[in-house]
């Protein structure tokens, strides 16, 4: 049997990332890529695999998979029932299945297979863009997906302790952006003072936030201008949105302010209901 | 030029107009700037995405400074010319705003050159610029929920195609059988910044 893995169930979400896109914002085409790019590069170099190989990103839990040759498997991000480890590469022999459970805190877990997933990418990547529908479709259950050759050595890593992501409140950087000036004084002390709930809107390209809304000081029409991920843009409800992997290349609200970029895989594994504290 | 601070990787540049942001894309495609990723042109900005490994914000700032933008709409050589059926839903209502007659605003959009400024709402959708005076069409004012691929609109001061079906608000004067966006083309997105676009009457 060649190597590839069969999909059993694929929880709420699931689907093929890589690190994206980048390079072609002008063409009107978003980075997309895993939304946790830290725990996506773990996943990759604890099986020893090419930075750039694809993965899958699973939305709380819930995958189930046989594997149809010996593989070797690892989980990073979101820790789920059932795994048998955690941030540490196991085999996967054929026939066996690897099932997840709900994460125990956090919402994404990465499921890295050594010689990554190769599907057909799509403008040299594999990551599916659930807000432009580039890239390979949403797993599904009886997808067959083929995994590439173990041609490279595994890197003798047994395990990478790491914390997991938080169940609590979390606290991340923002500085003022571009258009901070569309704000008064208050609006900011609102955005870094108060707690912000993590909506059920939420999604892979943006969390949308619930808390005291945020008053423009000056009215008006933006034109549409490009942002990146992290960019915590406010529409006319004064709710914030921050946004993630599957962010637009442009905007026409402004964009108030920017969490750190270091800070923002963090946020992609707020939960809805979790509360949120920018640091200004 | 103003430099407006996009976070701890980006930078976004806020120039006085259209003809502005081209003549800065243009130099800065002819000659990137080390560390910067990515170049996304808008309206009136010009955002500069860095791979943070590489270069410092600081330092890419001060290397748009120095970049002396392109004059005139040189663009990037290419001309893409776009056959149309001019019998859109909206032509007989942009016939009536202009106080022509529908072949007086074919006429008017076959007749004058258009840039590529900028790409934004879905991939490879192209904002064109005419040449000469900027035109001013107002969107619908319900969009459509569901716009045909194909479809050849005006809204604002541009024209743009369609490159798949998806919700809109532009004016529809015609349709095109020309695939702008093909992902089994090189290269998928024909409306590229800076790409010179003719219309002509299929």
């Amino acid at each position: 049997m060649s190597r590839a893995v069969t999909v059993l169930a694929t929880g709420p979400l699931t689907t093929v990332q890589d690190r994206g896109r980048p390079g072609q914002g002008a063409l009107g085409i978003g980075r997309s890529g895993a939304a946790d790019r830290g725990a996506a590069a773990l996943a990759n170099r604890l099986l020893g695999n090419d930075p750039g190989a694809a993965l899958l990103e699973v939305t709380y839990g819930g995958l189930a998979l046989r594997a149809e040759a010996d593989l070797l498997v690892v989980t990073t991000g979101a820790r789920c029932a059932g795994t048998a480890a955690h941030n540490a590469p196991v085999p996967l022999p054929a026939g066996r299945e690897l099932r997840l459970g709900p994460p125990e805190t956090g919402l994404r877990t990465y499921v890295g297979l050594h010689g990554g997933i190769e599907v057909e990418p799509v403008l040299g990547s594999r990551s599916t863009d659930l807000l432009s529908g580039l890239g390979p479709p949403v797993v599904s259950v009886g997808d067959v997906l083929p995994v590439g050759p173990a041609a490279e050595p595994m890197p003798g890593v047994d395990l990478a302790a790491l914390p997991d992501p938080a169940g609590g409140e979390v606290t991340v950087r923002v500085s003022p952006g571009p258009r901070r000036d569309w704000f008064g004084d208050d609006a900011w002390a609102a955005l870094t003072s108060q707690p912000w709930a993590v909506t059920a809107e939420s999604n892979r390209v943006g969390l949308r936030l619930d808390g005291v809304p945020l008053r423009r000081a000056r009215e008006g029409e933006l034109p549409s201008e490009g942002m990146v991920r992290g960019a915590l843009q406010v529409p006319p409800s004064g709710l914030p949105v921050l946004f993630l992997a599957d962010a637009p290349v442009t905007g026409g609200y402004p964009v108030i302010g920017y969490v750190a970029d270091a800070d923002v895989d963090r946020c992609a594994q707020l939960r809805p209901g979790q509360p949120l504290r920018l640091r200004g | 030029m103003r430099v407006l601070p996009s976070g701890s990787t980006a930078l976004l540049v806020e120039l006085d107009d259209l003809d502005a942001v081209l003549g800065l894309y243009a130099a800065l495609v002819d000659e990137p700037l080390d560390g910067v990723v990515d170049v996304v042109p808008a309206a009136r900005t010009v955002l500069l995405v860095t791979d943070p490994a590489v270069v410092a914000v600081p330092d890419v700032e001060a290397a748009v400074r120095r970049v002396r933008p392109r004059q005139g709409r040189a663009g990037t050589g290419e001309t893409v010319e776009l056959p149309v059926h001019y019998d859109g839903a909206d032509l007989a209502d942009v016939a009536a705003l202009w106080g022509v007659d529908p072949d007086g605003v074919v006429r008017r959009h076959t007749g004058t050159g258009w840039t590529v400024a900028f790409c934004g709402f879905a991939p490879g959708f192209g904002y064109c610029t005419p040449d000469g005076d900027p035109w001013d069409v107002p969107r619908r004012d319900t969009p459509r929920t569901k716009v045909p691929p194909g479809a050849v609109g005006l809204a604002g001061p541009f024209s743009g195609v369609y490159p798949r079906e998806s919700p809109g608000g532009w004016q529809l004067v015609g349709r095109t059988d020309v695939a702008v966006f093909d992902l089994h083309r090189d290269s998928a997105a024909l409306l590229r910044p800076g790409v010179r676009v003719r219309f002509v009457s299929a």
